[in-house]
């Protein structure tokens, strides 16, 4: 069986987005809700990764 | 407080039948996005199903644990045990997995680590769609 080694930020890029379609789709009523919402979602992700990253890079100097 | 429960006697929920909601329940633990498709909603079961499977794949691909059901503390009873509910969540992939052999040991390496949170994930994503599922067939949702 082949393996696949993702870096820790394409990880949690594949991560986000696979949670993202899930909560669009289970948590609102249109299409078009849904798909502002898992947006909205992935925007919030990717925006915490980066966040959380600089974070760290900067606590720790 | 109390105003909820007398508004709660004095409109009380239609019970739904058990069968209408338990066989797309279950259709929908087995295969992932299966109960939306059961019901109809071919679109959201397809994007549901695929967006699960593709997370339980991630997982086998990078090499994750399954987890093993695990008593000791409340934290290690916890996370063990309720890794191995949120691994079965998946439904008929996971079964296949096992069956077919795959027993990757808990090592350590973050590529394995992420495998296993995306072998869980998947469940819990799945666990969602079972919820959303239930509630489109007691006509909570459309």
């Amino acid at each position: 069986m082949p393996k696949i080694a993702l870096t820790h930020l394409e990880t949690a890029i594949v991560f986000a987005l696979l949670i993202s379609v899930v909560l669009g789709v289970v948590t609102k009523k249109t299409d078009r809700d849904r798909l502002q919402y898992g947006l909205y979602c992935f925007a919030c992700f990717v925006g915490t990764i980066f966040g959380l990253g600089w974070l760290m890079k900067l606590g720790h100097g | 407080m109390a105003d909820n429960s007398v508004a709660a006697a004095l409109n009380p929920k239609k019970s739904v039948p058990i069968m209408k909601w338990v066989t797309p329940v279950i259709i929908g633990w087995l295969v992932p996005g299966g109960g939306h498709i059961y019901q109809g909603r071919m679109q959201r079961g397809l994007l549901l199903g695929i967006s699960t499977i593709i997370c339980f794949l991630i997982g086998l691909l990078m090499r994750g644990a399954f987890f093993e059901p695990q008593t000791g503390d409340i934290l290690t009873t916890l996370i063990y045990t309720g890794g191995n509910v949120a691994n079965k969540m998946v439904g008929i992939p996971y079964f296949l997995a096992t069956w077919l052999g795959y027993n990757q040991a808990d090592v350590a390496g973050h590529v394995h680590d992420y495998g296993t949170k995306f072998l869980a994930g998947a469940g819990l994503l799945n666990v969602l769609a079972l919820v959303d599922t239930y509630e489109i067939a007691t006509g909570q949702k459309d």
